[in-house]
This record gives C-alpha cells, structure tokens and sequence, in this order.
C-alpha cells in the first residue's frame, strides 16, 4: 500500500501551509525550481514515508495537493 | 493495483485559479464551503453572495449561481433571493469589513428576522483588499494603516465580538466561532460550516460560522507567522465553540 | 366598468399586484405607509411576499436579490428614502436587472417636509445614483393614470431589463379619486423569459450559471457593459417616450407641466381660453424618455410666443425644456421649492405678464 502525493507545482504560491501541517516533517519548498509565477512549489522529501492523513491536503488554500491511496488488487 | 481517492478535488468550485494571497485562509474555506454543499447534494439548488472586499471575486469560483453584493449589503440580497426561492440554498461569504461595519443592521435585521440562510464570516481582525485599514475586529494595540501607533481603545474602542452579540437573537439558529490555524480546528470549520447549512434547510431560522482567519499580506507577516499570531493573540480575545444552537 | 373610490398609494399598490408584482420590500416613511401596509395585507392573499426591510438602503438590496432570483418585485418610498435607495438603484443598473420603484415626493432637502413636491426630478431623472444609467421614469397626473402606468410597468421593466420609477408625489400618494382596476394580469401574459435569472443550475442544465454582479474590473469589460447599456437606453428612448397635449395647436404660449401640478395649469388653460387666450400645455408622461421632439414642436410653431414651465420646484424640468426648445423660443420658469403649489391665479398672472412682454 502507497500514499500517492501529487502537488500541483504550478498553482502553488509557496506559503508553507502545507510544510507547518505535516505531522512528519515531508513537505519542504523546492530549493532548485520556481513555476511560471515565481514561487519555489512545495515538494514531498520521502513519499514512502507519507501516512495520508491530508492535513496537507487540507490547509492548502490553493487546492493544489491530491492523495490517492494505491493498493494491491484483492 | 487500484488507486482510491483519499482527498481529492470538490466538484463544488470551478477548475479556475483563486486570486488570493499566499497562505490566505479564504482559500481554505472556500474549499470547505464547496464540499459541504457537494456533499448535501445542494448545488444545484445554490446561491452564493459574494462580499466587497478580497472575497469580491468569490463569485468565479463556486459552482453554483452567484450574485456580487454592494458592501455589507449581502443579508439584504440573500433575503430577497431566499424570499423568492424558499427551497434553495443562500448563503453569504462576508469579511469583518463587510459584515461588522457597514454591513452590520444587515447581518442584525437578517439574524433577527431569523432569515433562513447561512453566513459565513471570515474574521482576519484587518480591511484586506483596501490595503489593511482597520476593522471592528482590529486588536487592541494591532497597528493597520488607520491605526498606525496601535488600535487605542479609548480613541475607537475594544473589537467587536460578532458570534456571541448575533447569538442573543431570537432568530439566530446556529452560531458557531471556529478557526483555521490547524488541521483539528480546519476539520471542525467544516463541521460547523454543515452544521449551519443543516438549520437552514431544516428552516430553522438564521445560522453563522465566524471563522478566524489570516492576513499574511496585511498583518505584515509571513503564512506561517501569521498562524502563529492568530493563535497567539486572536484565540485569546476570540474564543471558538457553539454560541446558539437550537 | 366599477369605479372604486381608492387613496392614491393604496390605488398604487393594488394596480401593481394585479400587474404582476409579488415581491415587496420597503419601510414606512410619510407620505407613503399606506403602500406598505397595503402590500403587508394584499401580498400574501395571492401568494406573495411582502418584507418590512430594516431600512431603505436594505429593501432596495433586497428587491435586488428578488430581481436577481427572476421575480417581479418592488419597492416604494418617498425622496429622504428614495436618496438611501440610490445605491441599490446604482446596483441594479449595473447589474441589468427589471424593478419597480416608487417614489411618494415630499418636500426636500433633507428631513424636509411630508407635502407633496417635486423637488426629486434631478434625482430621478439625471441620476441620483452613481455612474452612467437612466431609469425609465414615468410623471402620472392622476390616480387612474398612475394605476394605468403601474399596470404597465412590470412588462417594460421585465422588457428591458431595467429599473423603472414612478414618481409621484403626496397629493397622488394621500388623496383619494375613482379609479377602474384592471384585470389581473395571467401567467402567460407576464412570461417572459429570463435566461439570466438565479433559479438554480448545475453543469447539464443547459444554460449558464447565473453571475448577478455589477463589478467590472477590467476596462473592457466595463466598456461592454456600456454598451449594452447605451444600446438599451436608445431603444428606450426610441419606443416609451409618453406625453399629453392639450390645445396646443395654434396656441401663443406654450405650458409644460407634469404630475398634480399639470391638472391646476390644465385648469387655468381653460379659465385663460375662455377669455381668449390661446394658451396650451405639454404634458410629459415619461420624464426619462423625455419628450423632447414633442415639446421642441409645439414650441416651433410660428404662433408660439414663449414657453412657461411649471413644477414644485425650483425649476427642474425647466433644464430638460429648454434643452428641447433648443433656444428657438424663450423659455421662463413659475414654481416654488418646497411644497408651495402655484394657483390658476399665479399662473394666469404669469403668463399675462408674458403675453404682454
């Protein structure tokens, strides 16, 4: 079982919501790209690592996170 | 191997760009707005009144008829639209300019009339899209541009507390004080912003959720700072919970 | 056909109800109560809605959500009220949505007085609200004339997506006269469509989400709004303009007068004919569209010595004459501001003095 974490890097305005609300230290700005606006777009460090709890997802105020939850098929 | 959506997008806001500042809660609510009104199945039957103020532009954004309203004026356009449309959903979206300033007999009157809609009200404590003059609900010693040394209480007063002066209306429903400064009180907002649709469509008179909010533009602070304040000093003067249900 | 004997406001009120209004929205202020205490009882015998607003200011945001949602809907006060609704008024303009406005006129400025006058001309018709628009505005004479127009004006302003007012004053609001009502207009005479309305949408319902607003930051958009606008006022001027004439043919000096004070120089007409006089009158009916032409060409007739206009007023309307008369004949001015209305005594003095100048 993954957590799938997909940041919309380029609605991003790098505010940092998201790095604050990670309950495990994950989510940090880019330290080597801008998007089209300028702004250094939040990434994820360790996906493996991601529980999925969407607190991310959640204080986004741009909408840009997405959590999916991949399994093994039953 | 299947992929299960754990947090995805609401159907209840339009695939366009928000114009709001970085880290601004509006973006927050606007989303929790729009996912209780999926997840009643009430968009099709909605009406938003959007606000003079940042929030003005709400009106691009959710999925659902939208009207603009003239400033503080929106209690009054939700009641005509209610008034013709009993079975619809109205709400208004209103900050603290629009809403404890110019718009207060309008909120008063629609609260006391126990009109059935829902308001949500964004308090940042400051007049955002005019460029950060002070508000009814500016701190004591908070500097805005109309305040520069500080808000003097003895010059224009202490805030003004709008849940719990609205929660003494006979009319009044639901009212309720939550934040957005953590994933707890974000989940709360929720609940309470459902809360409050629920009494309107249980036609059980006026409901409300002030939301305390930030301004990182206008406060002069970072996003994340600007949490930092709202915990620090606004939670203190504003204390979150149920003021009015019935 | 029965004649009722009906006060003015309750009169109003009546004809609009069976016109099609459903929706009411206002505040008590003198000299118009009766509308709303009418509306309060009428409304809801027919399935309407009447609302005390918590201000002027309030109802006519209200009747703007009304107009918004797709309803027939009004409101009414009298000139300090009708100068709270002016942003409402602005609002809707720009927001091109159909209302109904009544305004009971009592003396100005300010606190003023509560008798009739007709010192809310400017304001009506020149714009007391901000920014490029015009309301349709009607001038009734009579009570039945003003239940006629009242009939009417839910059509036009549903027609042209557009506010209109009816400015009357305290003699038509307080005084009673016969009048016929009409017939309560059906469904399928007021259907008219309205793509634009709030009525609900979702994704496959076949037409846009509704977007009520009057904010357009752009210039290009504020321009194209400009033009709709413009393009509606020119057929509104080419298709409403309203007027009366009144032995104007072959006359030597020409009256233009509207509302109460149209029925005292219509009097005084007929007291200064039977002495040989040949005076006549132009009565405007609509005062926005004014009727421009019709003026200009009762003035332009080579017997036409000179124009008098007169109002309760200071001179208002006088502006809009002599912009008609375009200079061609003189144009004078009898009428006091206030509530101060001119007698056929005063009238058939002044124009003595003009015959004889």
């Amino acid at each position: 079982m993954m957590i799938l974490l997909k940041i919309n890097s380029e609605k991003c305005k790098g505010c940092r919501l998201c790095e604050r609300a990670c309950p495990k230290g994950l989510l940090h700005l880019s330290k080597t790209s801008l998007n089209a606006k300028g702004y250094q777009p939040a990434e994820i460090s360790d996906l493996l690592s991601c529980i999925g709890c969407a607190a991310c997802a959640r204080t986004c105020p741009d909408l840009c996170i997405e959590i999916a939850k991949q399994e093994e098929a039953q | 191997m299947t992929e299960k959506v754990l947090f995805g997008r609401t159907k209840g806001l339009l695939d366009v760009e928000m114009h709001y500042c970085p880290g601004c809660g509006h973006g927050i609510v606007h989303r929790l707005i729009a996912e209780v009104l999926e997840e009643m199945d009430l968009l099709p039957v909605s009406a938003g009144v959007s606000p003079v103020g940042c929030a003005v532009f709400a009106y691009k954004y959710f999925a659902c008829d939208m009207f603009e309203a003239a400033h503080g004026r929106a209690p009054a356009v939700a009641t005509g639209i209610k008034r013709v449309h009993p079975d619809h959903c109205v709400f208004t979206y209103q900050g603290d300019g629009d809403l404890a300033s110019i718009g207060t007999a309008e909120i008063v009157h629609a609260a006391h009339r126990g009109e059935k809609i829902t308001t949500i009200f964004i308090n940042n404590a400051i007049y955002g899209m005019t460029g950060g003059q002070m508000a009814p609900t500016t701190l004591v010693g908070q500097k805005t541009t109309t305040c520069q040394t500080g808000r003097d209480r003895d010059h224009c007063g202490a805030p003004i507390r709008v849940a719990e002066m609205l929660a003494t209306l006979e009319g009044a429903a639901y009212i309720e004080r939550t934040a957005v400064n953590s994933n707890a009180n974000i989940i709360r907002t929720k609940k309470a912003i459902r809360k409050a649709f629920e009494a309107q469509m249980a036609r059980k008179g006026f409901s409300l959720v002030e939301i305390l909010s930030t301004c990182p533009t206008n406060w002069g602070k970072s996003p994340v700072e600007s949490m930092q304040w709202l915990e620090s000093d606004m939670l203190p003067y504003y204390p979150l919970g149920v003021f009015k249900e019935v | 056909m029965t004649k009722h004997l009906m006060k003015g406001c309750e009169a109003i009120a009546e004809a609009a109800i069976r016109g099609g209004c459903r929706y009411f929205f206002g505040y008590p202020i003198t000299p118009q109560n009766d509308i709303p205490e009418y509306m309060s009882a009428r409304l809801p015998e027919v399935g309407g809605v009447f609302l005390q607003a918590e201000s002027e200011v309030a109802a006519s945001n209200m009747v703007y959500g009304a107009a918004g949602a797709g309803a027939r809907v009004m409101t009414s006060s009298s000139s300090p009220g009708i100068s709270l609704k002016q942003e409402g008024i602005s609002t809707i303009a720009g927001a091109e949505l159909p209302c109904v406005i009544v305004n009971v006129m009592r003396g100005g400025p300010g606190i003023g007085g509560i008798q009739a006058s007709q010192g809310d001309y400017f304001q009506s018709v020149k714009g007391g609200g901000h920014g490029d628009y015009r309301l349709i505005v009607f001038g009734p004479a009579s009570i039945q004339e003003t239940v006629d127009i009242m009939y009417d004006v839910f059509d036009i302003a549903d027609r042209y997506q557009n506010g209109v007012m009816i400015l009357a004053d305290g003699l038509i609001g307080q005084m009673m006269e016969p009048v016929e009502l009409p017939d309560f207009k059906t469904a399928e005479q007021m259907r008219v469509d309205k793509p634009w309305a709030a009525i609900g949408w979702s994704e496959d319902c076949g037409k846009p989400r509704a977007v009520i607003n009057s904010l357009y930051i752009e210039d290009w958009e504020l321009e194209s709004l400009h033009e709709r606008l413009q393009s509606r006022y020119r057929d509104i001027e080419k298709n409403e303009v309203r007027y009366d004439t009144y032995h104007t043919e072959g006359a030597e000096i020409i009256i233009a007068a509207y509302g109460t004070i149209s029925r005292v120089a219509q009097a005084a007409i007929d007291e200064m004919r039977d002495r040989g006089w040949k005076v006549g009158m132009v009565r405007p009916i609509t005062l926005w569209p004014f009727p421009s032409r019709a003026v200009y060409e009762a003035a332009a007739q080579p017997t036409v010595k000179k124009v008098l206009t007169v109002e309760i007023s200071a001179g208002q309307m006088v502006e809009d004459v002599r912009l008609a008369v375009n200079g061609l004949k003189p144009v004078e001015f009898l009428g006091w501001p206030g509530s101060r209305i001119a007698t056929t005594d005063e009238i058939m003095a002044k124009v003595k003095e003009m015959r004889e100048g």
